[in-house]
């Protein structure tokens, strides 16, 4: 068995920066990633970033991904392995790796930071598993990333931020969206991005959803309809739409089992996008020494999956002795400045409630042990 | 499909500019067998990324009802896109990259191995 000092799994923009931050005050760090590259999904995030200056706000998510790359390289503290898949973990903080084509390999880690990141949601219709109905994040990887534009004429299910961008990314990419379908009576997405897509002349239909998929071995079409206060279909509104593509923005789920299966404890707090594991302000989570950072921690974006990646990265640091207990509350309140920053938009309240309410159900299970 | 059609959605499905990721880095030719067809993709590319660009939508049939199945997350997590890949069954197409002279099958069910020397 091989023995590391941290560990951790998913090489997205949390697993990134807690890696940079711990490695930074002398810790021995090992990235993991199942991809051939790292990055998560930053690479294909091409929309500028909001939030203040400090936040990168204006810069491209594959730029950060770039900058983030640069600093990984450079620090002699930190391993990398690509193409590599964890797919065990135990209390004892053991994990079993596969590496690409060489079998199965155990390590032993001091403490280990989960930054696996989160999976689409999906809806369930007729023919939603038809190829060519997908996430619409599904659709920006293969855009922005494989450079391959997935349909040609696209309906996208959702107006939320991700609904919205991904749409302008499509037109970006050469595709005509045909419609952007939303059940609530209002738009979910920022007026800057929702903005962009009326201006490109998407229409919005409201409140609708799709009956159905049409297609035999792909999708050529799709049937929507109209929805009345009770979220039921009102007849006669159906709409045929010709399309080569159904997307998907309905939504993110944490990616947990890792979580689960290392024993730690759940919460369920929808606003952080459902079943979470229980952690505390240092990203602890009931395990000692493992810890979660990013979108496993709840759904958010980005921006604050770096700074908690850094809150995890130094209390890992902190806890192997290589920052003295006051140094790492400086740093641990500087984080929370930035993060408290960022969650402080309108949209951002509910996120920052359930991130409230969880550290409450963490400090609740600490009193009744 | 005859040449033409299939010229033209490789074409339509190629992104080689863009108005922020810039000009296409055209990468190294490979050669691939898609189904018996000889395909052409660049490195670098993913077997996915490589199906679409060929026109391909369908990955695979599921084993009960024989339905089609594709891509669905593309980032590893679903396995909806699992092709049998160098004789071997269940490989996520979405996260593995092509290489040259690759044999790749639309995959039947749960997919057979067969596993040939050197692999
Ligand atoms: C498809 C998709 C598109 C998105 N687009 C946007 C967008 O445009 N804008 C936005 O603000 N947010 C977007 N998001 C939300 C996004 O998740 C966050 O912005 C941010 O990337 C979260 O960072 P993270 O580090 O937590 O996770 P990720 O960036 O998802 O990184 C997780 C990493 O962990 C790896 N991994 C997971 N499990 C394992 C395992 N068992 N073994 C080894 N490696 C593993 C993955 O390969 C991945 O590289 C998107 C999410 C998805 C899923
Ligand atoms: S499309 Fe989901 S695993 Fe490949």
């Amino acid at each position: 068995m091989i023995h590391k000092e941290i560990v951790i799994v998913g090489g997205g923009p949390a697993g990134l920066s807690a890696g940079i931050e711990a490695a930074k005050y002398g810790a021995e760090v090992l990235i993991i990633d199942e991809n051939h590259l790292v990055g998560g999904q930053l690479f294909k995030q091409i929309h500028k970033f909001f939030g203040s200056r400090e936040h990168k706000a204006g810069m491209r998510g594959f730029s950060i991904g770039r900058d983030l790359l640069e600093e990984i390289n450079k620090s002699e503290n930190i391993e990398l392995w690509l193409n590599s898949e964890v797919i065990g973990i135990n209390k004892e903080k053991e994990l079993l790796v596969v590496p690409k084509d060489q079998g199965v390999v155990e390590i032993k880690a001091e403490k280990i930071i989960l930054a696996t990141g989160a999976i689409e949601k999906s809806i369930y219709f007729p023919g939603w598993d038809l190829p060519g109905v997908m996430g619409a994040g599904a659709a920006q990887t293969m855009m922005n990333v494989h450079r391959i534009l997935p349909g040609k004429k696209v309906l996208m299910i959702g107006s939320g931020n991700v609904g919205v961008i991904i749409s302008y990314q499509m037109i970006q990419g050469g595709a005509e969206v045909v419609g952007i379908l939303e059940a609530s009576s209002t738009l979910g997405g920022y007026g800057v991005h929702t903005a962009k897509v009326t201006r490109a002349g998407v229409p919005f239909y409201r409140p609708y959803t799709i009956k159905r998929a049409i297609g035999e071995d792909c999708v050529e079409g799709a049937e929507i309809v109209q929805i009345d206060s009770q979220w039921q279909p009102v007849e006669g509104t159906e709409v045929i739409l010709e399309v080569d593509l159904i997307c998907m923005a309905t939504g993110f789920n944490p990616l947990t089992e890792l979580a689960w299966m290392s024993g730690c404890q759940f919460t369920y707090i929808p606003e952080l996008g459902g079943q979470v594991p229980t952690h505390n302000d240092r990203l602890e989570t009931t395990v000692k020494g493992i810890y979660i950072a990013g979108d496993i921690s709840g759904i958010e974006e980005a921006s604050t999956a770096m700074e908690e990646g850094k809150l995890a990265g130094v209390h890992a640091a902190h806890s192997l002795g290589y920052l003295s207990k006051e140094k790492e509350k400086v740093e641990r309140n500087k984080i929370w400045e930035r993060l408290n920053d960022l969650r402080s938009g309108p949209m951002d309240i509910k996120r920052k409630n359930g991130k409230e309410l969880m550290f409450l159900k963490y400090n609740e299970g600490c009193i009744n042990d | 499909m005859n040449k033409t059609n299939l010229e033209r959605l490789i074409l339509l499905s190629r992104i080689d500019s863009h108005p922020i990721l810039g000009e296409l880095d055209i990468n190294k030719e490979v050669t691939l067998m898609i189904d018996g067809e000889v395909c052409k993709a660049y490195e670098g590319d993913m077997i996915a990324s490589a199906m679409y660009a060929n026109g391909k939508r369908v990955f695979r049939y599921t084993k009960k009802f024989h339905k089609p199945r594709g891509l669905f997350c593309a980032i590893g997590k679903c396995t909806d896109c699992i092709m049998t890949v160098n004789g071997v069954p269940n490989i996520r197409t979405c996260i593995t990259p092509v290489e040259d002279g690759m044999i790749i099958e639309t995959q039947e069910g749960l997919g057979q191995w067969e596993r040939s020397e050197g692999l």
